[in-house]
């Protein structure tokens, strides 16, 4: 693999200040929010594993584990985690986790946010690779029909 | 974690596989044995088929025909090193790995902006 595919970069300009974007960021329960996650009652704390419960519809089945890693106030926050973690029946927790790492910078119209997620490339790659996605219930049953649709020529 | 666009990704992927060799690829995929070997090929460099077999109850006989099976596929491939056959698994799959990024990316754009509607209100 090469580098190209281990990192995901994005910038992003928000026209608010940098407290207010720090505290959608570092305030778990408000992170969760916008994020999709409930965080109620919960905190992120360096060196400590967050649960949360996923509340995007269609994927409430979910929990999330997110590592904190670092917190710098209004600076930086990053975290580990399992990244596309879909399939609540695999243990996932014998592969390398992914680093993201939000990073916020005062700039006169407003906060300019930096997301960085690294380390794709120490996945197993057999998760990498999208013909090998078991991890969706879809998937699996599309594999069975495609067998079938062989098997019946 | 939140990956709301892979469901529709998946399929989307799952229709342009199935015009292709999809049959040929799953038919491959469908043994036990050969999803170990894809596994061990997939960390990297290329192995000949001692070293495919090493630890393992399995003929190399039986690996051979393993591997004639996912290289005809187009999942992995044979090069010659010196005078050594040794199995590789097919880069052009690292296309895929790079689509996945890609979707992985446009989830975090979707996140992104609902930070922006968060904050600048």
């Amino acid at each position: 693999m090469t580098s190209s595919t281990d990192r995901i970069e994005r910038e992003i300009l928000l026209k608010a200040p940098r407290s207010r974007v720090w505290r959608a960021l570092s305030n778990a329960e408000e992170f969760g929010n916008w994020f999709g996650m409930d965080l109620k009652g919960k905190t992120f704390e360096a060196g400590k594993a967050v649960h949360a419960r996923i509340t995007y519809p269609g994927y409430e089945h979910l929990v999330c584990e997110m590592v904190i890693e670092r917190i710098e106030p209004e600076k930086l926050l990053s975290w580990r985690w399992h990244p596309g973690a879909i399939d609540p029946a695999f243990d996932y927790s014998g592969e390398t986790r992914t680093l993201v790492v939000f990073e916020l910078e005062e700039v006169d119209s407003g906060t300019l946010v930096r997301l960085v997620e690294t380390g794709f490339d120490d996945l197993p790659p057999a998760r990498r690779l999208d013909a090998f996605r078991l991890n969706s219930g879809g998937w699996e049953t599309q594999m069975k029909n495609i067998e079938k649709h062989v098997a019946t020529g | 974690m939140l990956r709301q666009a892979k469901t529709s990704s998946n399929k989307a992927l799952l229709k342009s596989m199935a015009q292709r060799n999809a049959a040929a690829v799953f038919a491959a995929l469908g043994d036990e044995t050969r999803l170990r070997l894809i596994a061990v090929l997939c960390a990297g460099s290329a192995m000949s088929i001692a070293q495919l077999t090493a630890g393992t109850d399995i003929t190399r006989q039986s690996v051979t025909q393993h591997l004639q099976v996912l290289a005809n596929a187009g999942l992995v491939r044979d090069v010659k090193v010196g005078r050594e056959r040794l199995w590789e698994f097919e880069p052009t799959h690292l296309e895929a790995a790079r689509r996945s990024l890609e979707m992985i990316a446009q989830q975090w754009d979707h996140a992104l902006m609902k930070l922006k509607l968060a904050v600048e209100d």
